[in-house]
C-alpha cells in the first residue's frame, strides 16, 4: 500500500514544482510530487535527463540547466510519482489522480500548485485545420519524440517563436518564414521599459542572437502582420496575411502558432481561488502574496501558474512556496521563513526585470482578442466569435452563460482553448472589464478520466479508510 | 450598475427564476397577468441547468403520477408553449432489473400504477429489452418501460421558458435576493437587493431556498439543500435511444444527440446553499461509474469530461410542496426533490390556476404545505 498522507503535496514537476519539493524535503517535510510526464522537468525542461548530445545541441544551454534540478530531486527524499494524471484537487487537500489506469489519492496538509503555463489560444481563421499546431507543441515533439516540423511557417509573437525557429534551424529544418504580429508601435511602447530590461542583459543578448541566427540562415521575417489566416479545406495549405501594405501568401502544410503563454488556471479555478486579470499580460492569474499563498489557506501557487515569469523565476518561487507551506504547517517558524525568503524575493525581483519590456514588446495584437465573426472560438463545440457576440446581444454577460446559449466551453477541454477569448469578446461587447466578466467555472475531472479508472477509486478510498 | 431605487407593481411576484418560477410566470402571463420574477442569482442558475434533463413518468411517486401524465402531454407539444422544442426527444424510459427480486418489485409497482388508473408503465421481458436497448448488459433480465418518455435539454428549456416569458412582458430582476417581505394593506411588498416590488400575489418557487422564503411569509416548511451529482462523458458513437434507470439503485443514464452520455440518478455531494457552492463526493461518483459499467459494459473505457453537482431542495417525504400558504394570496411550489424538471410545464399551469381561480384542475392535495403541520 502506497503512502497517502503527506505534509506537502506538490502538483507539477517543472522548475517550480521540483524546487518546491526539494526545498520542502530539505526541511524534513514528507513530500509527494505528482507529475503528468514520465520524467521530471516540466514543459521547459521536458525530457532533460534523457537528452542525447545531438538533441542537446539543438535545444541549447538553457534547457540543460534544468538537469541540475532534476538531479537534486532524484537525490532528495521526495516521493515523486511520475506519469500520473491529476484530475481533482479537493478543498481538503486531497489530490486525486490516475496512473496506469488505476486511481490514487494523496492528501497534503498543504498543497503547492505548480502546474505552469499554457499557450494562449490564437483564434485566427483556419486555426482548427489539421497541420496547424502551437509552437509549443512543435517544441514538445522535438524534445520528447525527436520529431521536427518541416517547412513550417511560424506565426505570432514572443520569445518562444524565435527559440523554436532557431531550434528548427539547428535540427536541419529551417522554417519557411516567420510571420510576426508585433509592430513598431509595440517596440516604441516597450522602450521605456528597456533600462529595466538591461539589468537582465544576458536575456537580451540571447534574444538578439536568435534574430541574428535566423537572419544569417535567410529565414524570411515579416513584421506587423495582420489579417492572418490559414487556408485549406481539410488540411492547412497556406498562410495568408497583410504586411508592409501588401497581401502575402506562403504555401505550407505546417503552421506553428504562438502568442505567448498564460498561467494554467484549471486547478486554481476549480478550487474557486481568487483570480485577477493582468492588463499587461492580458490573462487571469490567481491572487497570491509574495510567498505564493493563495486566497485559501491550504494552497500555495508557484511558478508560471501564478503569473508568467519564466523558468528561473519559477524555480525561485517554488522555494518561496515551500517556505510558505512549511511555515503554515508548523515545520518551520515564521522567522526562519522570512529570513530565508528575503534573499529569494530579491533575486526574483532582479530576474523579473526584463518582463515589462517583453510583455509590452510582444503583447498580442487586438485581432487575437477580437477575432472576426466567422472564426471558431470553441473548438470542441464549434462556436464562432459571431455566435458569442450574438449571445451577448441576447443578454449573455459571462462565460458560464455562453454554455446555456450555445454549449461554448462544454467540450473535453473545458474552455482551455476558448476561455480567455470568450472573456475578451464578452468584455468588449458589454464594455466591461475582464474581471467583471469573469471566467469559466472549472469542474472535475481536470483531465478526462475513464469510467473504469473512476470506479477503481472507490476501492482506493475504501482501503484508505480501513487502514 | 444596478440601481437600488427600483420600484414596480405587478399582479404577481414570482420568487425564484428557475424552471418552475419561469413556467409559473409564463402561465400567469398567458392569462393576462402582469408578472415580476425576482431571482437571487441568474435565471436557471441552479437545479434548472444542473439537472439530468429526464422527461419521465416512469417510477414517479404515486401522488405525482396524474401531474406527471398531464405534463407529459404538454412536453409532446412543448413548441406550442415556448416556441422551441427544448431539445425534447421522445423514446422510452426503462428501469432495468438484473435480479429476480428487482423484477418482482417492478411488477408490483406497475400494478400499483394500474390500480390508480394509469396504463403507461409496462413490464418487458429480456428479449424485448434487448431489442429496445441492444447495448444493455446480458445480465439484465427485463425492465419496466414507458413509451413516449425521454429527455430534453435543460439549458435549452430554461432559455426557451425565459425568452417566452420576456416576450409576454414578464419582468425579470436577476441578482435580486429577497431581504424582506411585508404586508401593505392587501398587497405584498418584496424588498430585494434590486429594489422593492409590490403585488397582491406571491408565488414562492425558490427551490432549495424555498424554506427561507416560506419563513418570511409565515410558513414553516423545511426543505433540505442537497447536491445531486452528474457525470458527462465525451462524445461516443450513438448506441442508445432510451433513458435507462435501475430498480432500487440510484442510476440514470442517457445519450444525448451530440453523443455525450449523462450519468446521474441520486448520489449527492455536499451543498452550501448560502454561498452557491457544491462539493463533489468521489465515492458517489465512483459508484455511478461502477453502476454504469454493470448495466452498460460498453462504458468501461468511456471518458468522463466533467462531473458537477447542482443545488436542489428536498422535502422530508420526497415530493414537492404545491399549494396555498397560510397568509392571503401566498402560494408555494418548491422542494421538487430532484425530479421537478418533467413537471415544470404542468406545475406552472397549476400555480397559475391557484393564483387566478383559487383552485387547480389537477389533484394536488397530497402536496399541500399543511401536511407538515405538527
Amino acid at each position: 500500500m502506497m503512502q497517502s498522507q503527506f505534509d506537502i503535496v506538490v502538483v507539477g514537476a517543472g522548475p517550480a514544482g521540483m524546487s518546491a519539493a526539494v526545498e520542502a524535503a530539505k526541511h524534513g517535510a514528507t513530500v509527494c510530487l505528482l507529475d503528468e510526464q514520465q520524467r521530471a522537468g516540466g514543459q521547459i525542461y521536458r525530457n532533460v535527463a534523457q537528452t542525447t548530445p545531438a538533441q542537446a545541441k539543438i535545444l541549447g544551454k538553457d534547457y540543460l540547466a534544468g538537469g541540475r534540478l532534476v538531479q537534486e530531486l532524484g537525490q532528495s527524499a521526495v516521493d515523486h510519482r511520475a506519469g500520473v494524471t491529476v484530475w481533482n484537487v479537493g478543498e481538503d487537500g486531497a489530490v486525486t489522480y490516475s496512473r496506469n489506469e488505476q486511481a490514487g489519492q494523496v492528501r497534503g496538509q498543504h498543497v503547492i500548485i505548480a502546474n505552469g503555463a499554457t499557450e494562449r489560444p490564437v483564434p485566427i481563421p483556419g486555426w482548427t485545420l489539421p497541420g496547424v499546431i502551437t509552437a509549443g507543441a512543435a517544441q514538445i515533439m522535438m524534445k520528447s519524440d525527436g520529431l521536427v516540423a518541416q517547412n513550417a511557417v511560424l506565426v505570432g509573437s514572443g520569445p518562444l517563436l524565435y527559440l523554436v525557429a532557431t531550434q528548427l534551424l539547428a535540427a536541419g529544418a529551417p522554417p519557411k518564414a516567420l510571420v510576426e504580429t508585433q509592430t513598431r508601435r509595440n517596440l516604441m511602447s516597450a522602450l521605456p521599459h528597456f533600462f529595466g530590461a538591461v539589468k537582465d542583459w544576458k536575456q537580451l543578448v540571447k534574444g538578439m542572437r536568435f534574430l541574428v541566427t535566423l537572419k544569417r540562415a535567410k529565414v524570411p521575417r515579416y513584421t506587423a502582420a495582420s489579417e492572418i489566416a490559414v487556408e485549406g479545406t481539410d488540411h492547412a495549405q497556406a498562410v495568408t496575411f497583410r504586411a508592409g501594405g501588401k497581401d502575402h501568401r506562403i504555401e505550407t502544410d505546417m503552421v506553428l502558432l504562438h502568442q505567448g503563454v498564460v498561467p494554467n488556471t484549471q486547478i486554481s479555478r476549480s478550487l474557486k481561488l481568487d483570480h485577477r486579470f493582468d492588463d499587461i499580460q492580458r490573462c487571469f492569474h490567481p491572487v497570491t502574496d509574495a510567498l505564493g499563498q493563495s486566497s485559501h489557506p491550504l494552497f500555495s501557487i508557484a511558478g508560471d501558474g501564478a503569473g508568467i515569469g519564466g523558468a528561473k523565476v519559477a524555480a525561485i518561487s517554488g522555494r518561496l512556496a515551500a517556505l510558505n507551506a512549511l511555515a503554515s504547517i508548523g515545520k518551520i517558524d515564521a522567522g526562519l521563513r522570512d529570513t530565508q525568503a528575503a534573499g529569494l524575493i530579491r533575486s526574483r525581483q532582479s530576474e523579473l526585470s526584463i518582463r515589462p519590456f517583453l510583455d509590452v514588446l510582444y503583447t498580442p495584437p487586438e485581432e487575437v482578442f477580437a477575432p472576426a465573426d466567422d472564426t471558431i472560438i470553441c473548438r470542441c463545440e464549434e462556436v464562432r466569435a459571431g455566435d458569442i457576440r450574438k449571445f451577448a446581444a441576447m443578454g449573455c454577460d459571462g462565460p458560464n452563460r455562453t454554455k446555456v446559449f450555445g454549449r461554448c466551453g462544454m467540450g473535453p477541454c473545458q474552455g482551455r482553448n476558448c476561455g480567455l477569448t470568450v472573456t475578451e469578446i464578452l468584455a468588449a461587447e458589454h464594455k466591461r472589464t475582464q474581471n467583471e466578466v469573469g471566467a469559466f467555472r472549472i469542474r472535475a475531472p481536470l483531465k478526462p478520466v475513464t469510467l473504469s479508472e473512476l470506479s477503481a477509486l472507490s476501492d482506493t478510498i475504501h482501503q484508505d479508510k480501513t487502514q | 450598475m444596478k440601481s437600488s431605487s427600483n420600484s414596480a407593481t405587478a399582479d404577481t411576484i414570482v420568487i425564484g427564476g428557475g424552471l418552475h418560477g419561469c413556467s409559473t410566470a409564463l402561465h400567469l402571463a398567458l392569462r393576462g397577468m402582469k408578472v415580476i420574477v425576482v431571482e437571487k442569482d441568474r435565471v436557471g442558475r441552479h437545479a434548472s441547468s444542473a439537472n439530468a434533463g429526464g422527461v419521465r413518468r416512469l417510477g414517479r411517486a404515486l401522488p405525482e403520477v396524474p401531474l406527471s401524465a398531464a405534463s407529459a402531454q404538454m412536453w409532446q407539444n412543448i413548441e406550442a408553449l415556448v416556441d422551441d422544442d427544448c431539445g425534447f426527444v421522445a423514446s422510452y424510459q426503462v428501469k432495468l432489473a438484473d435480479t429476480d427480486e428487482q423484477m418482482d418489485q417492478l411488477r408490483a409497482r406497475a400494478q400499483q400504477v394500474r390500480d390508480i388508473g394509469f396504463e403507461h408503465e409496462h413490464i418487458i421481458d429480456q428479449q424485448t429489452l434487448r431489442d429496445l436497448v441492444p447495448a444493455v448488459s446480458p445480465a439484465c433480465i427485463g425492465a419496466m418501460a414507458v413509451k413516449g418518455d425521454g429527455f430534453a435539454n435543460p439549458f435549452q428549456t430554461i432559455k426557451a421558458f425565459h425568452q417566452k416569458c420576456k416576450q409576454l412582458g414578464v419582468t425579470f430582476h436577476e441578482g435580486s435576493g429577497v431581504d424582506r417581505i411585508e404586508r401593505a394593506g392587501t398587497e405584498w411588498s418584496v424588498q430585494t437587493a434590486d429594489g422593492t416590488f409590490v403585488a397582491p400575489n406571491i408565488v414562492n418557487c425558490a427551490g432549495a431556498w424555498g424554506g427561507k422564503i416560506a419563513a418570511m411569509l409565515g410558513d414553516d416548511l423545511h426543505v433540505e439543500a442537497r447536491a445531486p451529482m452528474l457525470i458527462i462523458t465525451e462524445k461516443m458513437p450513438h448506441f442508445i435511444d432510451c433513458v435507462a434507470g435501475a430498480q432500487g439503485i440510484p442510476f440514470s443514464f442517457k445519450q444525448f444527440p451530440n453523443g455525450t452520455v449523462l450519468i446521474g440518478g441520486g448520489h449527492v455531494g455536499t451543498a452550501h446553499p448560502d454561498i452557491n457552492k457544491t462539493d463533489l463526493n468521489f465515492e458517489g461518483l465512483a459508484t455511478y461509474a461502477k453502476t454504469a459499467q454493470r448495466y452498460f459494459p460498453i462504458m468501461k473505457n468511456a471518458k468522463i469530461v466533467r462531473c458537477w453537482a447542482g443545488i436542489e431542495g428536498f422535502m422530508p417525504d420526497g415530493i414537492p410542496v404545491i399549494g396555498a400558504g397560510q397568509a392571503d394570496n401566498v402560494f408555494h411550489s418548491f422542494g421538487y426533490s430532484a425530479h421537478g424538471y418533467q413537471m415544470g410545464p404542468v406545475c406552472g399551469k397549476i400555480l397559475s390556476e391557484l393564483v387566478i381561480d383559487k383552485a387547480s384542475t389537477l389533484p394536488i392535495a397530497p402536496f399541500a404545505p399543511t401536511r407538515f403541520a405538527a
